[in-house]
């Protein structure tokens, strides 16, 4: 099969693999119909994340048409399903209360060894996300093969296209747990940092989830202005003081909940993250933490902070003092994503939940690498990239 | 400025004088999220370690419960252990040891309580061995990957995955490829 491949640092290629069998009881063996380029990709084709090796399949957003199960699985030949990038057992006591991408039984056990010495405990599993999350070959290919797909894949019925449904195996939960996170209560104001997919899912989110005031922040005109579709007060952190700006919008509070859709590859010319760059380009395991520094400062004392974005290693110049004097509580987290599906799908089907809005590009998987280029070099412009392995209609 | 030492809480294996004698501990403990006499059972019978036991070949179970096990040694080689069972509880512990036919000198026990509130089983292994060689066969171990406080970690968290999941997870997409790291 066909397959986008990480080879090092800025460089993914299109090449050949064998096809994916079934390996495990419970497995699957999709046929993928489309696949995305995700804001994590990015993170491992700029070399930010350890532990990838050259020769990985990248890809963890992905949809298809089951044409191969094992004897566990739930699933029939020619269903459509969607699958969540967490790869979850739905067995152990995280499963049971619904923390899918904490999972322990997801990550083969050697593979657990290096972020169990990092973090404390080991990382749950993931498709095409380094070999800390498992090592598995991701979906940006023709074919991928699903563990425990019992559980985690969810199937689409009839008549919905792919590209309503794609979102659910990363973006749209990620943005709409990242709004839970906030713990957004009537009157709030959530301050959102990024306007990129999930970023954007999260403005949505916050919407649909009561807030009175949504503020979406970025540098990128046109990514903004899809977060206006959504009623979203807009900031250009390059034209604007950001936090003198959300005490103004605020009475002079700050936000009640502020929300870090950046992660770790933070943009700005801005002293902390300039330091934090050169320590990123010197060694792995250096975070940019340059937004969620400025999320931190900004929220209201007693408010909330939510982290969707991806962080992986260390960082300095923490504000310490200001999360315990001001009383504020922090949840982040990978999305647990066979916790929502199910609810979103719902919320899709009634047209409630717009989950197109965002696609400004739809590719053949051969033209993944020109992909990740522009969604990487001209983010204002791509917004959202699609792929679609049986080629583009 | 010597001061008495402090009995706390914390199991042998995880102090920082691991030693007892001339038998180093290695053990661990994990939740899994099984009944008791279901994991008891499947550890009891001893054909079925090498499912989640990877350096362990084979388990031949002869006469008055003994059984000889094969484990892969570094660089190719083979130790054969031959053990007999002490202090077998219904659902709760099994114990074993090597007899005077065994390569090695190790005891190995492993207990099954009940986690609270529903959550399942505590299984915990506990494993005394004489390294072999002393403290250089230890270190020619660890080059080889194979230093047994890992083994011992490996191997709980295979028996979990077994249980809890049904199989044991691997990365692999072929089954000619290998699947761990
Ligand atoms: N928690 C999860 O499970 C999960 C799932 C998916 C993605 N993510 C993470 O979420 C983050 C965002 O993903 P994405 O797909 O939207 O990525 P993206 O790269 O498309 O978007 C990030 C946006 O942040 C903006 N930005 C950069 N620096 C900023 C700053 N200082 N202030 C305000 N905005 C700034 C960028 O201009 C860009 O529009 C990434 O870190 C990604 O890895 C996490
Ligand atoms: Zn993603
Ligand atoms: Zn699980």
């Amino acid at each position: 099969m066909r397959a986008l491949t990480w080879h090092g640092t800025n460089d993914v290629r299109v090449d050949t693999h064998p096809d994916p069998e079934i390996i495990n009881p419970r497995d699957a063996i999709l046929k993928v119909t489309s696949t995305a380029i995700c804001g994590s990709d990015l993170h491992l084709y700029d070399g930010v994340i350890p532990g990838m090796k050259s020769g990985d399949i990248l890809g963890h957003e992905f949809m298809g048409e089951v044409v191969e199960v094992g004897p566990k699985s739930t699933l029939q030949k020619g269903q459509r399903v969607v699958v969540p990038f967490t790869i979850s057992c739905g067995k152990c006591f995280f499963c049971e209360q619904q923390q899918y991408s904490a999972c322990d039984n997801g990550n083969p056990v050697v593979n657990q060894d290096a972020s169990e010495m990092l973090y404390g405990q080991p990382m749950g599993a993931a498709f095409g996300y380094s070999h800390l999350t498992g090592g598995y070959a991701g979906g940006q290919a023709e074919y991928v093969r699903v563990p425990f797909s019992d559980v985690g894949p969810i199937v689409i019925p009839d008549g919905m296209a792919d590209d309503d449904v794609l979102f659910l195996s990363d973006i749209l939960p990620t943005g709409w747990m990242a709004a839970e996170n906030a713990q957004i209560q009537p009157g709030d104001t959530v301050a959102v940092w990024g306007a990129g997919p999930v970023g954007l899912f999260a403005v949505q989110s916050a919407v649909l989830m009561g807030a009175a005031q949504v503020i979406a922040i970025d540098h990128f005109p046109r990514r903004l202005e899809l977060a206006q579709k959504f009623g979203a007060k807009i900031i250009n952190f390059e034209e604007t003081h950001v936090r003198e700006a959300l005490m103004e919008m605020t009475g002079g509070i700050g936000p009640d909940a502020v929300i870090d859709a950046v992660g770790m590859e933070a943009h700005g010319w801005v002293a902390d993250n300039v330091l934090d760059v050169i320590k990123q380009k010197m060694a792995p395991g250096a975070d940019r933490g340059h937004a969620l520094r400025q999320a931190l400062l900004a929220v209201r004392k007693g408010g909330r902070v939510s982290v969707p974005g991806v962080y992986g290693g260390m960082l300095d110049k923490w504000p310490l003092g200001a999360m315990m004097e001001k009383g504020i509580q922090i949840k982040g987290g990978q999305t647990h994503v066979q916790k929502y599906t199910a609810d979103l799908l719902r919320r899709i089907q009634d047209g409630e939940i717009d989950t197109t809005f965002l696609i400004s590009h739809r590719l053949s998987l051969e033209e993944a690498p020109e992909g990740y280029k522009n969604f990487h070099d001209k983010q204002n412009e791509w917004t959202k990239v699609v792929l679609k392995p049986g080629g583009v209609a | 400025m010597a001061h008495d030492q402090t009995h706390d809480d914390a199991p042998k294996r995880a102090q920082r004088d691991d030693k007892d004698g001339d038998y180093a501990i290695v053990g661990r403990s994990v939740l899994i999220n099984r009944p008791r006499s279901e994991l008891f059972a499947y550890w009891r019978d001893f054909t079925k370690l090498p499912t989640f036991m990877h350096a362990v070949e084979s388990v031949a179970i002869g006469d008055g419960e003994r059984s000889t096990w094969t484990i892969k040694a570094p660089a190719g080689q083979h130790v054969t252990l031959e053990t007999e069972l002490v202090d077998v509880i219904e659902n709760e512990a099994i114990g074993w040891r090597s007899t005077e036919h065994s390569q090695i000198k190790t005891t190995g026990h492993v207990t099954f309580t009940d986690a609270p509130a529903g959550r399942g089983t505590i299984v915990t292994a506990e494993i005394a061995y004489e390294p072999p060689g002393g403290d250089v066969g230890r270190l020619i171990a660890k080059l080889f990957q194979a230093e047994p406080n890992i083994q011992a970690r490996h191997e709980l968290k295979r028996f979990k995955q077994l249980m809890e999941a049904g199989e044991v997870a691997t990365g692999a997409y072929t089954n000619s490829t290998d699947g761990e790291v």
